[in-house]
């Protein structure tokens, strides 16, 4: 479609009474010279981000330890074997698999009731959506910092706190990580990601022609009618696009498993996993080869994301 | 915060006419106002239960450290600043100055790289620009670990590790995809007619994009802005394998601020506090631009 939209605009500054030649060189500066402001951000995008994911292609065939690198050599499929049959590996694509899947869901189900809330006139509602942004304007390590020590400690922790504050002396005092380590993560993402799914569906609800709903209202629909077939579908390509922006972000997350549980307790991602075979095990060959495993399987699940995301952006495109 | 009253007072007048009569009030009452204000009260105490761990941790920065590990809660102790005198006394400065320097450059390299490429995928449209703009974005999807072990080995042999100007490198390209699509989405919307008059009155490439174009895409440009500086500042996993003491960030201090002697959740709490507040004074400050910047244009 660009190209026939363009054809005409290329051409308008050519008389007609000159060479047939002429035009084409003046098309094909004019090709470059529309290609010319885009090619910086490309190039630097493509050195930055597609020459290291090759090197790691490389890296991955090799038997390359830091702490033995007279062994240093071809491997060829032995790290892609060792990453498929070692069990740690396997629990970190299970574990990176539910995180990303709860945490996702959870916010865009609370960021979604919560949107419906803030949607409505009360007194004061500039001022709650204010107070539901805060957790997101929180710098990541420093919110899970928070949760792990301030919130989740046995001893002093707020939650332990006000079940003794509620309960008395005899209130239970769970040891809130230890005993749910990757419900713990997962609550802290949940409180930092509601109020990015909250923002982008409560702006979609905003955008929804109201006339259209106060006129299903007339004619006497009741608002689980009107929510179900007029808001939803409203509401479809917002929840797409805070749901894929979600999951490119959580399905990353390092941060929280860093910090609240160093990867421990069976709650170490991919990320973290990958992390830690390359910074504290030293094993590059191996590291890299998980690294290949997760961008196969990121490009898999990204081909349907990008067909979504197509669709999204597709009114807009024109 | 605009955006919120628009729509509610368009809503009224937007409403067919025969809404207005006796049927328009039938609607207003609808609902009984008790309903109402009690999800007006739901409202707020859903956002107190999401504000509370962050106004929990500011109540516990100000606290002493044997004041802020107590069971239950000592929530009326005496304020002290004894939190923020152990944080500054550790020597946060260099950290959050590495932050800040790496934030700011690497935004307006994003924007520099960004602003032309947007053009050349919006106003005059390079063939098949919506696969160029697809590649950007998948470059996204791409996990940063997996290709940061050669970034790593790189550094190593070219001396670049511990240096502030490989995390801005890397900042740029990490953010240049989204600013990329936030600002391809805002030139979209610049009037055709405005460029052509431009172009008749003579004006060169870089006066129609200083004179015609900026201003009308300016609060985009905001935009990615506040959403680059934001994600480079809270950036932790390339600052911790790529720098060590000199060219440290704040999140990579403030991982290594937790100590596993004594009492430590003050100052733990102010620190938090303080790496955060760049981001939350720019984004209570531009909530709107925050939106835009988060769904990178696609929605307004």
């Amino acid at each position: 479609m660009s190209t026939t939209t363009q054809a005409p605009e290329a051409t308008p500054p050519t008389p007609s009474t000159e060479s047939r030649e002429r035009s084409t060189s003046l098309a094909k500066a004019g090709d470059w010279a529309r290609r010319a402001p885009l090619l910086p951000a490309l190039v630097f995008v493509i050195i930055l981000t597609q020459l290291p994911f090759l090197a790691t292609l490389v890296v991955s065939f090799m038997n390359w330890n830091a702490y033995y690198p007279d062994e240093r050599g071809f491997a060829g499929l032995d790290n892609f074997r060792r990453v498929f049959t070692d069990t740690n590996t396997r629990q970190a694509v299970v574990v990176t698999v539910l995180l990303t899947v709860s945490v996702v869901v959870i916010s865009l189900l609370l960021g979604l009731g919560i949107a419906l809330l803030l949607d409505r006139k009360f007194r004061g509602r500039g001022i709650v959506r204010t107070l539901m942004i805060t957790p997101f304007l929180i710098v990541p390590v420093a919110a899970a910092l928070l949760w792990k020590h301030a919130l989740y400690n046995p001893e002093y922790g707020l939650f332990n706190g006000l079940l003794k504050a509620v309960f008395g002396e005899n209130a239970p005092q769970p040891d809130w990580i230890t005993n749910n380590p990757l419900w713990a993560i997962i609550a802290a993402l949940v409180w930092q990601w509601t109020p990015f799914m909250m923002l982008i569906l409560l702006a979609g609800l905003q955008s929804r022609p109201l006339d259209v709903v106060e006129a299903a209202r007339i004619d006497g629909a009741s608002n689980v009618q009107i929510f179900k077939s007029m808001t939803l579908p409203h509401l479809r390509q917002y929840i797409e696009l805070s749901a894929l922006l979600g999951a490119i972000y959580v399905v990353q997350n390092f941060d929280h498993v860093f910090t609240i549980t160093s990867g421990g307790l069976g709650t170490a991602n991919l990320p973290y996993f990958i992390y830690q075979t390359f910074y504290t095990a030293q094993d590059y060959g191996r590291a890299s080869a998980a690294g290949v495993v997760v961008v196969i399987g990121t490009i898999i699940i990204a081909t349907l994301a990008l067909r979504t995301a197509f669709s999204l952006f597709k009114e807009e495109t024109r | 915060m605009s955006a919120t009253q628009t729509s509610t007072t368009s809503r009224m007048p937007s409403a067919p006419a025969g809404a207005r009569g006796a049927a328009g009030a039938q609607i207003v009452h609808r609902r009984p106002p008790k309903k109402a204000a009690l999800l007006g009260v739901l409202a707020w105490v859903i956002g107190l239960l999401f504000a509370m761990p962050v106004l929990w941790m500011a109540l516990t920065s100000f606290h002493k450290e044997t004041d802020a590990a107590t069971n239950p809660p000592s929530v009326f102790a005496p304020l002290s600043l004894e939190g923020y005198q152990t944080f500054f006394d550790a020597g946060p400065w260099p950290s959050l100055l590495n932050s800040l320097t790496a934030s700011v450059i690497s935004t307006i390299l994003v924007l520099l790289l960004a602003f032309p490429a947007a053009y050349a995928l919006s106003i005059r449209p390079v063939r098949k620009w919506t696969d160029v703009l697809f590649f950007f974005l998948s470059t996204k999807m791409l996990p940063i670990v997996a290709g940061i072990l050669p970034i790593y080995l790189f550094a190593q042999q070219v001396r670049l590790l511990d240096n502030i100007w490989l995390l801005i490198v890397l900042y740029t390209s990490m953010n240049l995809p989204i600013a990329v699509w936030m600002l391809r989405s805002f030139l979209a919307e610049v009037p055709v007619e405005m460029l052509e008059a431009a172009q008749v009155d003579g004006a060169s490439l870089t006066r129609t994009l200083r004179d015609v174009i900026a201003p009308v895409v300016m609060p985009g440009i905001a935009s990615a802005a506040l959403i680059c500086f934001i994600f480079s500042w809270n950036e932790l996993l390339l600052a911790r394998v790529l720098t060590g003491t000199t060219a440290g960030t704040a999140p990579v201090f403030l991982t290594g601020f937790v100590t596993s002697q004594g009492l430590f959740l003050a100052k733990v709490c102010a620190a938090s506090l303080v790496v955060s507040l760049p981001v939350l004074v720019a984004g209570f400050a531009a909530q709107d631009k925050l939106v835009q910047g988060l769904s990178m244009g696609a929605v307004r």
